[in-house]
Parts: structure tokens; sequence; C-alpha cells
């Protein structure tokens, strides 16, 4: 494994300095508008420094965003954890640091020089920072000294010392320390013990600055009412919630990096929710040998009736490829959440992307493919979960749903879930009374013009209810055919039960001014910096947009008609080749193609919205 | 045949009242002869003298010959023909959706020891309940004859060639991970595969079956050690099977000093005759020991090699509800809208 530090903030800043004066104006503070970055060694304790922080600055209403920008390594390498407070609400990744806690002796060099002029930075004391910019607001604090002071046991240190910035944070911005002691207090919610350690780390770091630091902060906090009512919660936490919530019976999963936590959450829901009296579980979950076990454990459960899921990314589809496909033509339910980082193979396994639509799209050999739900937010990992339930059983088949690391493993804001009221939809199933009636049944007739046809699950009490489930070629009976005929009849039928899903998936969410030529498409994590660089474009630029979210695939009919009403069409994704634009060229005519124009981005950490903004400003000649 | 003129005798019945033809399939496909095809000729006889109802049994397989077979038995039961090895983990999902039901899994020997060997030793980890059997014939029919890891060390091929690597034997392996119930069989030796396969129904956990299973096309020739002559020659008997079903009288024919005798799950009875008198098959290493030593010796030994009904199955292990977890009510897997609002305001 390669141990070079990477610095996030490649580029050095430009040479001219702000003029440091000992005070700064009231007029010069900037308020509830800015980034902390805190860079820290992997495995040295921060989340719950970090947790607080960011629930802190919650607690005081004002809209706050969280990522962990971390490697792939359990200690030792760096790893860089960044808020954005914004009250204008924007909650996407801003490459600028306003202010730095550099806990991280390895980066704390390239992290300083990183800064914008007139940003602060606390630090270590013994990194000596200052004498790389004088131009920066230095807080240098001995971390080590006060967190002695405060934890006489010297295991206890490692875990208590990342509070002290906390508290140093906590001063210099001028923080609402009520806010930061109910929020430090439900971190640790019964541990008592551990809460009261973790306080006078804190106050010992708000002490300290308070006595020490005579220059005020240019970046402070000040209280809002913008957060109330709203959850905090990350998107695999609410993916699971919505699976729980859907009804989700067998769980067949493989550990892999960014879906791993999606499945324990389930499981956390499950134990809570799902034992039922006598202490025995509504429940089946399976940590299997690979993924491929896992998709053919969640394809039987659900072919013998069980709602089942699994969680994986991109190397785990790779390994689903087989059995999607039996999946897709033998007609079987499940669910397959798809939890993106970037690859090809091991890629980068703790960063972002959004590169396995193409795969997914078409997972298997022969003509395969498979319907995509694509949430946007925590709120749609929730509700798209319950849909796929639906879908997986109403259509038959296997359902992906694509979100990513950045949407799955952090936390973000909120409005809270509804609670389901559409009642669970099993799709066509007959019973043994209906079987009785009927006399018989055709598995695969298409009965209802809709491509989907009936199936019964084992254990139909009725002789006329079993048939043969095959990947080999079948007619309508599900009788081994290898007859042309029955063989295209049956792909023809499969390509109608796609065109049916159309109609069934979640709708895209479309913004239509009438005024404008240009039209956005995105989908995913990318709209939380298209919002914002909309924004600008009209801000800085008075370039008005109009912005459909994808939320599907295969497209509705919406996508085709906004390509139609617009000139030029941006696509942003978050993958090198493309791979939305694809789907796109091949759903839309001709003359809409030719209008699709692309920005991407591929390194790995969440999209900001300057770069959406400048490439188009680019690509539009402004 | 009866004359036209004499009243039909009424068509013989089993204890739930169908006749064999309900436990038919459809006509096979597989070359006249195959061993496979007795197989499932003796699948039917056991689940028709145990009266099992053929919509509670699921039948589960991967792919080759072996794997096709299940469309030749039991038409009333439904059936999953999956990917190439992968049974286990389909059954796995299939068992957990409803664990009320008896499982049936018809694997081969490519199926089984290469393609799924990694889901095959979890599944045997496991102790799922069910019935694994491994139509076994040293040989891939499907693509024309080439060895499995199941083949002999020096056994030959109709073209010739001769495997130079070691068998895997399925059994030693399914003992060591933890199945609870092992046998290898013939698919020729007609009252020792029912005997087992009637005994296996009775068993509760994972059942693995090993029948070796001559490929009359591509592996029944001087040469082959899976060929029905081999077999007829080399076939070590560890001790006669028997079996007393929990429905028949569990008194009858039994002869303290010369048997072994198992009590299964639902009360039947496995019975040992021993030929070998040391033989115990409920001591794990004693059964390891005696098919290390029939390697040794170049014989195929055949037998219940070990059972073990004190192990827990799968599902007990995961304290599933009684009912199938596929078939559970609204009311039983979607939480309350209170447990919702609960999660909520705790979010916030």
């Amino acid at each position: 494994m390669a141990t070079e530090p990477v610095a996030l903030n490649s580029k050095a800043v430009s040479g001219e300095t702000a003029a440091k004066s000992n005070t700064t104006p009231a007029s010069k503070r900037t308020i509830n508008d800015f980034s902390i970055q805190v860079a820290t060694v992997n495995g040295s304790g921060s989340q719950s420094a970090n947790a607080v922080l960011l629930k802190s600055i919650f607690a005081m209403g004002i809209p706050v965003s969280g990522k962990n920008l971390f490697p792939s390594n359990i200690a030792g390498l760096p790893t860089w954890y960044t808020i954005r407070a914004c009250k204008h609400g924007y909650v996407a990744r801003k490459k600028e640091t306003e202010v730095l806690v550099a806990l991280n002796p390895e980066t704390a060099k390239d992290d300083i020089l990183g800064l914008l002029p007139g940003a602060v930075a606390v630090y270590e004391e013994s990194f000596n920072l200052k004498q790389y910019r004088d131009d920066v607001n230095c807080y240098p604090v001995p971390f080590d000294k006060l967190t002695a002071a405060v934890c006489p046991e010297a295991k206890l240190r490692k875990l208590v010392r990342n509070m002290v910035f906390v508290g140093v944070l906590a001063q210099l911005l001028e923080m609402d320390m009520t806010a930061v002691e109910s929020s430090l207090r439900r971190q640790f919610s019964k541990k008592v013990k551990a809460a009261d350690l973790n306080w006078a780390a804190v106050k010992a770091g708000y002490d300290y600055a308070k006595e020490n630091f005579t220059q005020a902060s240019p970046y402070v906090l000040e209280p809002m009412n913008l957060t109330k009512g709203k959850i905090i919660i990350d998107g695999n936490a609410a993916a699971g919630m919505g699976s729980v919530f859907a009804g989700v019976t067998v769980v067949m999963w493989y550990p892999i990096t960014p879906s791993t936590s999606l499945v324990e959450s389930t499981i956390d829901y499950l134990k809570h929710l799902r034992v039922e009296d006598d202490g025995k579980a509504s429940f089946a979950v399976v940590q299997a040998e690979d993924e491929l076990a896992a998709i053919g454990g969640v394809l039987g459960a659900g072919w013998a009736g069980a709602r089942s899921m699994t969680a994986t990314s991109g190397p785990g589809i790779s390994l689903m490829a087989e059995f999607s496909g039996l999946g897709y033509y033998a007609e079987l339910p499940g669910v397959v959440f798809d939890v993106q980082r970037s690859g090809p193979s091991t890629g980068l396994p703790t960063r972002t992307q959004q590169c396995d639509l193409l795969s997914v799209a078409f997972l298997s050999h022969g003509d395969t493919k498979h319907p995509i739900l694509l949430p946007g937010s925590v709120k749609e990992c929730f509700d798209f979960a319950i849909a796929a339930f639906d879908l997986a059983e109403q259509l038959q088949t296997p359902i992906f749903v694509l979100s990513d690391l950045d949407l799955g493993m952090n936390n973000w804001m909120s409005e809270p879930f509804e609670y389901p009221t559409k009642p669970i939809s099993r799709g066509k199933v007959l019973s043994a009374d209906e079987l009785k009636k009927l006399g018989g049944f055709a598995r695969y007739k298409d009965v209802d013009g809709d491509g989907i046809g009936y199936r019964t699950l084992p254990g139909t009490d009725s002789p006329v209810a079993a048939y043969f489930t095959r990947g080999s070629g079948h007619n309508e009976k599900a009788q081994y055919s290898e007859r042309p005929d029955d063989y295209s009849n049956n792909m023809e039928r499969l390509a109608k039960k796609f065109e049916t899903a159309r109609t069934l998936l979640p709708r895209p969410e479309v913004v239509q001014t009438g005024k404008s030529k240009i039209g956005i498409i995105a989908f995913g994590t990318s709209d939380f910096a298209v919002i914002e660089s909309r924004d600008q474009l009209k801000k800085e630029y008075g370039v008005e947009t109009d912005y459909i979210r994808l939320r599907a695939w295969p497209f509705s009919r919406e996508v085709q008609e906004f390509v139609a009403s617009h000139e030029r069409i941006y696509v942003v994704e978050q993958n090198r080749d493309a791979q939305m634009l694809s789907l796109l060229k091949l759903d839309l005519p001709a003359e809409e193609v030719v209008k699709l124009r692309s920005i991407r981005y591929f390194g790995g950490l969440p999209l900001d919205a300057r770069l959406v903004t400048d490439e188009l400003v680019t690509q539009e000649g402004i | 045949m009866a004359t036209a003129t004499a009243t039909p005798p009424a068509p013989k019945t089993n204890r739930i009242g169908l006749q064999v033809l309900d436990y038919r399939g459809g006509k096979t496909t597989l070359c006249a002869g195959c061993g496979h095809n007795a197989i499932s000729e003796r699948i039917i006889d056991a689940l028709y003298e145990m009266g099992i109802q053929p919509e509670r049994l699921m039948k589960l397989s991967g792919i080759g010959c072996s794997s096709k077979s299940p469309a030749y038995f039991l038409s009333r039961a439904h059936s999953f023909n999956s990917v190439h090895g992968r049974m286990p983990s389909v059954a796995t999902g299939a068992v957990l959706a409803n664990h009320t039901m008896q499982a049936l899994g018809v694997s081969g020997d490519g199926d089984t020891a290469s393609i799924g060997m990694g889901q095959f030793v979890h599944l045997m980890r496991r102790n799922l309940p069910m019935i694994y059997i491994v139509e076994d014939n040293g040989v891939y029919g499907l693509t024309k004859g080439q060895f499995s890891a199941t083949a002999d060390i020096g056994s030959k091929l109709k073209t010739g060639v001769i495997n130079d690597l070691p068998p895997v034997d399925l059994c030693q392996l399914a003992i060591e991970l933890g199945a609870t119930f092992v046998g290898r069989s013939f698919s020729g030796d007609k009252k020792q595969l029912l005997t087992m396969l009637k005994a296996a129904l009775a068993h509760k956990g994972t059942v693995l079956l090993d029948v070796i299973s001559p490929c009359v096309t591509f592996n029944d020739h001087e040469g082959s050690t899976k060929s029905y002559k081999f077999m007829q020659e080399h076939d070590e008997v560890i001790g006669e099977v028997g079996f007393v079903p929990s429905f028949e009288d569990i008194s009858v024919d039994y002869d303290e000093g010369s048997t072994y005798d198992v009590e299964l799950h639902d009360g039947s009875h496995l019975r040992l005759r021993k030929l070998n008198d040391s033989y115990n098959p409920t001591d794990r290493e004693s059964a390891l020991n005696s098919l290390m030593e029939a390697h040794k010796k170049g014989e195929v030994l055949t037998g219940v090699f070990y059972v073990n009904t004190k192990q827990p199955t799968f599902v007990e292990l995961l304290n599933l509800v009684d009912e199938p977890l596929g078939q559970l009510p609204e009311s039983r897997i979607r939480p309350s809208k209170a447990a919702f609002d609960d999660l909520m305001t705790k979010l916030m």
C-alpha cells in the first residue's frame, strides 16, 4: 500500500498575502458561511469529536454538512473531515477551507499551505506552522499538555485529545456552549463518565483559547433557526431503515466499503424492531462467503417469497454478474444496493464516484437490463429502499439502488422521513384458491399485456402450483425449450416488461423556468453541487438554467421532453466515461443526442459547485 | 398385465393416499443407462414411501447433467435450476424464506467439487436443513468428458488421457466442515440408496449423499474408477444400512448385538448393521479414518459414515419465527408508525 501522504489541497495559494491585523473589524467577519477542515491521522479517534462539532452547529440551527475524506487504511494514513456551515443551505463540498484544525504532523505543512489568505489555523503548537504562512490567523495549542491535565489515565488520552479542538473552535467561532454540551452528551448517551471526561477536554480547549488568543477569528457561527425539525442521518442508515420498513425478511451480504454500514444499520434496526415477543426473529441475516453467494441467496429467497436484499459496491457488482442475468431471465425479485466507490478494480475504495451506472444497467451476459433507482438524498435512500422492494416483486426482477460513498457514509440534514402510507405490494402471486378456480397457470404468459406473468410460491397447496425455474430457454409454461419462436417471444416479453418499468419507477424532478435554452441533467450526489452551481451561474454570470434530476433508469418520457425543449444540455456526472450521457444517447432520438454535452469529475472527492460552474461557463464560451 | 375381464385392483397408495404416479416427473433427456436416472427413481421411491406431500418439497440444482435431473421427478414440486456451482446459496436463501419445507438439492461432481466448492463448504458449515445429493461420475458430461475434481488419480479417459491429480473426497470434506449426515452410495445399489434417502428425509440438518453414478457415455470404460464394473468390484460396504421410519413399529427386526442405532429428529431410527465391528457413525474421527483407509486400499467405501443429531440447524441458530419468512403478513414485517416516529425524534 502506498504510504505517500496525499495533500487534499494540491494547489498552493497565490503569493499575495493579506496584511495582518490584530483585530478583525465586524464588517470583515464571515458569519455562518465557511468550511472547517479537521486533519488527523486515521485511527486516532477523531470521529466522536467531528460528530460533536457537526451536531453542535446543527443544534445552533445552522445548515451544515460533514464529509469524511478518509484513506483505505485501518490506522496511520492521513484523513480529513470537512464541515461546511452555510446559511444559504448549500451542502455540497466546497474546495476552499477557511478554518483548519491541523493535528497530523505528516500533512500539516500542506494543510496550512492550502488555506486562503485570512483563514484560521488551529494546530498542535509543536508543528510550528506559523513559519509557512504569515497571512493566516494562527492559533497554536498544546494539545498533549491540556489533555494530560484533564485526563490522568494515560491510555484514555488518545480518545479524549481530539475533544480539545472542539473546545478551541467553540471559543474562536463563538459557538453556543449549551449546544455543544447537549450534542456531546447525546453523542455519549448513557456513558456518563465518558461524557464527563470529554466535556472536561472541551472546556480545557475553550479556556485555553479564551486565555491565550488575543486575536479574534474572522469566522464565526451565530445561532439561526434553519434546522428545527430536521434530522441528521447518513444515506446507508437511511437505506437500512427503509429496508426494514419495507419488510425485508432475508439479507445475504458480504462486507465491502462503502456499503458495509448499510447492512450493519439494517441489522441494528432489525434487532431493534423485528424481534417478536417470544424472542424469535422475523428476519434472517447471513454474512455470505462472497458476493456470488450473497446474490444467489437473495434470488433463492425472492423465488421462495421473501423480501430479500444485499448491499455491495463495484467489485461485488462484478461478481454478481452471472446471477443477475439469471434473475432477469428467470424473473426473480431481489433488491441490490450498490454504494458506489471509485473503480476500476480496487480503485480508490474509500473515495466516491458514480461509476457503476453502465455496468449495472446491463449487468450479465446476453440481452440483459435492470431497472436502477438513483436516490439523491438521504430521504430518497429511505423512500427508494421501500419502493425497491415493491418494484422487485411487481416487476419480478432484481432492482438495483445506486447511491455512492458520499451519500452513503456521510451525515446529511434532512426533513424527517415519512412513514409509508401505501401497503406492501407483493405483485402477481397466485394463491391455492385462485389456482383452483383457474385450473392451472402458465408462469411466463403475458396475461395482462404488461409483460409481467403470474407466479406461485413454493409450498402453495395445489397440485398445479409448481413450475420449473431455470436459466435455460423456456416457453410460457416454464418448460424447457430451444425453439427459436419460444425464445424470441420470451425475450420480447421481457423487453415489454422493461417498458412497463418506465411507468412504475420514480419520475425525475424537473425545474423548468421556460426562459432558458440551457438544461442541466444530473443525478445522485451531483445534485448538491448543481443546485449551488445554478445559483452561481445566475448570480455571477446572469445565466439562467433549467434542471432535471434523474431518479431512475429506464427513463420516463419527461426526460426526452426536457431535452427536446432546450438547445443545449449539460450532463453532470462523477465518472470518466460519461456513463449517464451514454444511457441518454441510447434512449434519445438522433436530433436530441447532438444537444448533449458533458461535465465530468472523477477525482474521488465529492463534486463541488465551482467545478460545474467553471466547466459550463467554458463550454458556453462566456 | 391385468386381463381385460379382471377387476383392476385399487391402485397402490402411500400413507397420505397418493400413488407413485403423483411423484413422477418429466421424461428424462439423459443417456439411456445413466446412473442419474436410477437416482431419480430412488428419490421418487423414497418420497413416496415416506409419504412426503409433493408440494412440500423444493428441488434445487446447479448446472450439469445431474442438475437437469430434478425435471425428471416430482413435477408437483417447485424446482429451481440455478447457475453452475451456486445451488448452495440459492438453497440457503430459499430455505430461509420457507424453512417449513423439505429442500432437496441435486448437484454433480463438477458443479460441487470445482466451480461450486466455495459455496459447498459454506453450506456444510452452516448445517442448513436440506438434502444435498452429488451425482458423482468423475467427469464433465455436458462438455463431453473432461475429468472432474473427484476423478481418481490414475483413472483414464476414453481418449487415453490419464488423471494425474488426487481426487477431492466430498464426504471427508463434509464431515470435517460440519455436515450432520454424510453417506456414500452407488446408483446401482437400489436397496442401500433408497434406505439412505429415507433416513436423510428424517434428518434435520445438512445431509450430504455422494452417489457414485457412472457416466455411460464418457466414463464407463476400462480404466475408469467410476464405471459400473469398477464399482461392482470395489464397493466396500461399511455396514448394511437399515431405516425404520417413525410411523413404523420400531421394535421390528432389532438385533442389539450387531447393530448401531441412531434416533433421528422425527423419532425414526437409522440402523447400521455392522459388517465392521468398530464402526460407530456418531464418531467423526473414526469416520474420517475409515474413509482415508479405504482410499489407501483403492476401495470405494459406501454407507452412512457420520450422523450427528445434536448439532443445531442454521434455522435454529437464527432463531426464526415458526412461519415461513416469505409469507409473513405486513403487520409482522413493517414496524409500527409509533416505532418510526420514535426513530425520527431520536435523529433530530
